[in-house]
């Protein structure tokens, strides 16, 4: 038990990582990238281009993939996104849903089907773990997964707090109108804010590949969990998306020690749903005044239902005596 | 006085605005020289507020230029013309949310007024003063009240080193304290050479700042001129308060 809770927190690490760019982009820019985990993938790819075709130490390929992500987040955002979200909400959804068959079908064609690891190329790290008591043991590279996700989101929550662009960032996310009148240059922002996402996506993507084997169209899971940890840990919110992240990775742990391995998965949609369910029906609470108002209006029609059923039943009744 | 006001320093020329079929402006020509304070009155819907937004570069006109300092500026955007000089506030204020009052000051020292480092918070510490908000600095905007939030959006106007400063019905909601004491800052820019152009339905303070007023109904220009000549003028009377102005004047 106490090893599932805490390869769920390390875990959490991962996929508080996977899920900071795209919670960031939709706290700034309101930009839902449904191809988010195909770019994390696509990251993976790059280093295990940089490994497998140059020749690289996986660890010089990792920080040469991450300028490249940097790049294609600047000119996805420059040449696709700015002009999709000025066209309403549902056209960057298509367009990014069609970006990402884009990005699968690419990387298959050009690295073919196969299932593909980091694993081989980082010695020991892929497996080696430390020996806590008998029972439990800590894997190297989980525990420097989520040291690396607190470092980078104690980074980015620095540079949020501190800095000229960090308080242009936040500006540009509560009012982008007002933010131009002060100045700033919202496109600007956007893509820096595309760039800083896209180099944490490319991250978890070679985190991803280091632990896992991935293939061409791992992304769309990616994304689920991606989308799961944000929605859990509260849209637009930095610590959120790790504490969202961190009970996605237990639920996960739980449920395939608790039930069975098979559950692994359904056990973390189970608990986004239910957090998803809680806050919807927290919001109508709220919108309609309480929870008492709230059961008195659901429960208004099955009262009603129920009188006229007596009613009914009384009638029949009344009309069996007569006879 | 008189060689000052004589140098427009922005022009909006002939300026449409449509939304589909509905038309908001119809060629309205309207300048405000250096040093000048212009008061802009009118009905609600005159399209006021669309001028301001075409004028500060967050609307796009249908039709027609904007000049600035001799410059077209039309097709500029709103981040542009802030480094420029022009500034805004809105009626409804719109203070960055998730930011500490200094917080919104200084991001709009750095990037309407391009300043860095110390010299960027010296002039949010002063645009903080001039707007009397001081002891609310490290206070979240979120916490603050009508009043405050007003002051902050002159504030964060003030920040960004205007020449030009737009002000949209600043004075509403105020007490006739706090109205005295926003009529003598807006005096005391216009004296530092600022070029205040101001919408406002509290005539008394307008009157008491402006060197001309504009009449606007319908989104046209109805009159122009002497603030005294604009408010007898019969077809502002009509259009705006009727026999109202009678008893301001």
């Amino acid at each position: 038990m106490l090893d599932s809770l805490i390869q769920g927190l390390l875990l959490g690490g991962y996929y508080a990582m996977l899920a900071a760019g795209l919670s960031l982009m939709f706290g700034v820019a309101k930009f839902i990238n449904l191809a988010h985990g195909d770019l994390a993938i696509l990251g993976a790819y790059l280093v295990l281009f940089g490994v497998d075709w140059l020749g690289l130490s996986p660890w010089l390929a990792v920080l040469l993939s991450l300028p490249v992500m940097a790049l294609v987040g600047w000119l996805l955002q420059k040449f696709l996104f700015t002009r999709t979200q000025a066209a309403g909400f549902l056209l960057p959804l298509l367009v990014t849903f069609g970006l990402g068959a884009v990005l699968q079908n690419g990387l298959f064609g050009v690295f073919g089907s196969d299932t593909r690891s980091l694993a081989n190329y980082i010695g020991d790290l892929s497996w080696d773990s430390w020996q806590i008591t008998n029972e439990l043991s800590v894997g190297k590279l989980p525990v420097m997964t989520f040291a690396m996700a607190i470092v980078v989101l104690s980074g980015l929550q620095l540079m949020l707090s501190f800095t000229r662009l960090g308080r242009s960032i936040r500006a540009t996310a509560s009012d982008p109108e007002a933010a131009e009148l002060n100045g700033i240059n919202s496109h600007a922002v956007h893509r820096a804010v595309a760039v800083i996402a896209m180099v944490l996506t490319g991250l978890a993507g070679s985190l991803l590949a280091m632990r896992a084997q991935v293939t061409p169209y791992d992304g769309p899971m990616q994304l689920i969990f991606a989308f799961e940890a944000v929605v859990i840990g509260g849209i637009g919110s930095l610590w959120g998306t790790l504490v969202g992240g961190i009970v996605l990775g237990i639920s996960q742990s739980l449920g395939a020690t608790l039930i069975s391995s098979q559950w692994f998965q359904l056990t973390g949609h189970l608990v986004f749903l239910a957090v998803l369910s809680v806050r919807f029906y927290g919001t109508i609470v709220h919108q309609r005044g309480g929870w008492w108002i709230l059961i008195k209006q659901l429960a208004g029609p099955m009262t009603r239902w129920s009188s006229q059923a007596s009613i009914k039943a009384k009638a029949t009744k009344t009309r069996i005596k007569n006879r | 006085m008189m060689t000052i006001l004589s140098t427009p320093v922005i022009t909006g020329s002939g300026i449409d605005k449509h939304y589909g079929a509905f038309q908001v402006l119809h060629g309205v020509d309207f300048s405000a020289n250096k040093g000048e304070a212009v008061g802009i009155v009118g009905p609600n819907g005159a399209g006021k507020t669309t001028l301001f937004g075409v004028l500060a570069g967050a609307t796009a006109p249908s039709a027609g230029s904007v000049i600035y300092q001799g410059e077209d500026i039309t097709t500029t955007n709103a981040a542009q013309r802030c480094h420029a000089g022009i500034a805004r506030t809105h009626q409804v204020p719109r203070p960055f949310l998730g930011m500490t009052v200094f917080e919104n000051l200084l991001t709009a020292a750095q990037n309407g007024a391009g300043l860095s480092g110390d010299d960027a918070e010296k002039y949010a510490v002063h645009a903080l003063q001039q707007a009397d908000i001081a002891h609310l600095a490290n206070r979240p905007t979120s916490a603050l009240g009508l009043l405050d939030r007003k002051r902050l959006e002159l504030a964060r106007a003030l920040a960004t080193a205007p020449k030009v400063l737009l002000l949209d019905e600043i004075g509403g909601g105020l007490t006739e304290g706090e109205l005295h004491q926003l009529i003598a800052l807006i005096s005391e820019l216009k004296a530092d050479g600022l070029t205040i152009i101001w919408i406002e339905h509290i005539l008394h303070a307008l009157l008491k700042v402006i060197d001309r007023l504009v009449c606007m109904s319908e989104g046209r220009v109805i009159a122009e001129g002497a603030p005294s000549d604009v408010m007898n003028n019969p077809d502002v009377m009509k259009a705006y308060l009727g026999s109202e102005l009678e008893k301001v004047l």
